[in-house]
């Protein structure tokens, strides 16, 4: 009972906050909503029994990647009224896409069924007596480290990747180049002038 | 009803995937939002590799989900990286003049 009305609570928050997050006037809305549906996500994870999953959803998204978007859209300077312009002509397109994709995946969810020999197809079946994040660091190091290791992979080209693009060198700014200071010798720098008495330097 | 099973999960996850897709068409001009609709979709993938992961009892699902995690938060790191260099050439960032972008 208890479980059914949490459940209930969290999808309805996570349903109506992700349509306020395509259909907010705001992206500043937008990216908070888009922060309320992954924290209601992230106490669906919970029921379901991923607690490590879950925590890392709140601190990746909501403490990077939407912290990230939030960045994005305060610093930019754009007329968000106008972007918003195209929204009601998109409407009807959109609509029947969604009322598609609703009709295609109701389909699949009144025909699939589970198979008999899903059991026997376990690849790392859940072991009883550890916690989840004990659990998934036991198989994540183990059998899956390749892909650990590539998600790391994947994490350092977009680091780099996205240094690269908005790294730029601007013209008429003055930095410290320590090279050329060091190669500084004391004829470069100070001139002996021999000034006469009472003529200052011409 | 009362009794909370794979199906609403599923369900959950059908209904968030549906959303992300229609923010995709109707948001054409906002890149912003376009981004933060695909990680709605891949969010609604995230839910049902969970829900089978629980359902199945197979930790497998998790990890995929992890990793599925890492992939958004790289696409989204670099979306906005190019949305950053975009507007800093055009001054907008209306979709429509994104093929400017081939030089």
């Amino acid at each position: 009972m208890l479980q059914a009305a949490a459940f209930y609570i969290l999808a309805a928050t996570a349903v109506i906050s992700a349509f306020m997050v395509v259909a907010a006037r705001n992206p500043v809305r937008a990216v908070l909503f888009l922060i309320l549906t992954f924290f209601s996500a992230a106490g669906l994870f919970v029921m379901l029994g991923a607690e490590f999953l879950a925590m890392l959803l709140v601190i990746v998204y909501v403490g990077a990647v939407a912290v990230l978007f939030l960045f994005v859209v305060m610093m930019l300077d754009v007329d968000f009224a106008a972007l918003k312009e195209g929204f009601l002509n998109y409407l009807p397109l959109g609509g029947v896409v969604a009322l598609a994709l609703v009709g295609i995946l109701s389909l699949t969810g009144v025909t699939w069924v589970v198979s008999d020999t899903a059991g026997a197809a376990l690849q790392s079946p859940v072991p009883a007596d550890m916690a989840n994040a004990e659990a998934l660091g036991a198989i994540l190091y183990d059998r899956y480290v390749f892909f650990f290791q590539l998600a790391g992979l994947v994490l350092l080209v977009a680091m780099i990747g996205a240094i690269v693009l908005t790294l730029r060198h601007r013209e008429g700014v003055r930095r410290q180049n320590i090279a050329r200071q060091v190669q500084r010798t004391r004829e470069d720098g100070v001139e002996m002038v021999d000034v006469k008495s009472g003529e200052g330097i011409g | 009803m009362l009794e909370i099973g794979l199906g609403h999960y599923l369900t959950l996850a059908a209904i968030l995937f549906t959303i992300g897709v229609f923010g995709i068409f109707v948001n054409r001009k906002n890149v912003i939002i376009l981004l933060m609709s695909i990680e709605l979709i891949l969010l609604a993938v995230n839910v049902n590799m969970v829900a089978f992961s629980a359902h199945l009892g197979d930790m497998t699902g998790q990890v995929f989900a992890m990793l599925i995690l890492t992939v958004a938060a790289a696409e989204a790191a670099v979306g906005l990286a190019i949305l950053v260099v975009f507007f800093r050439n055009r001054g907008d960032i209306a979709v429509e003049g994104v093929n400017l972008m081939k030089g």
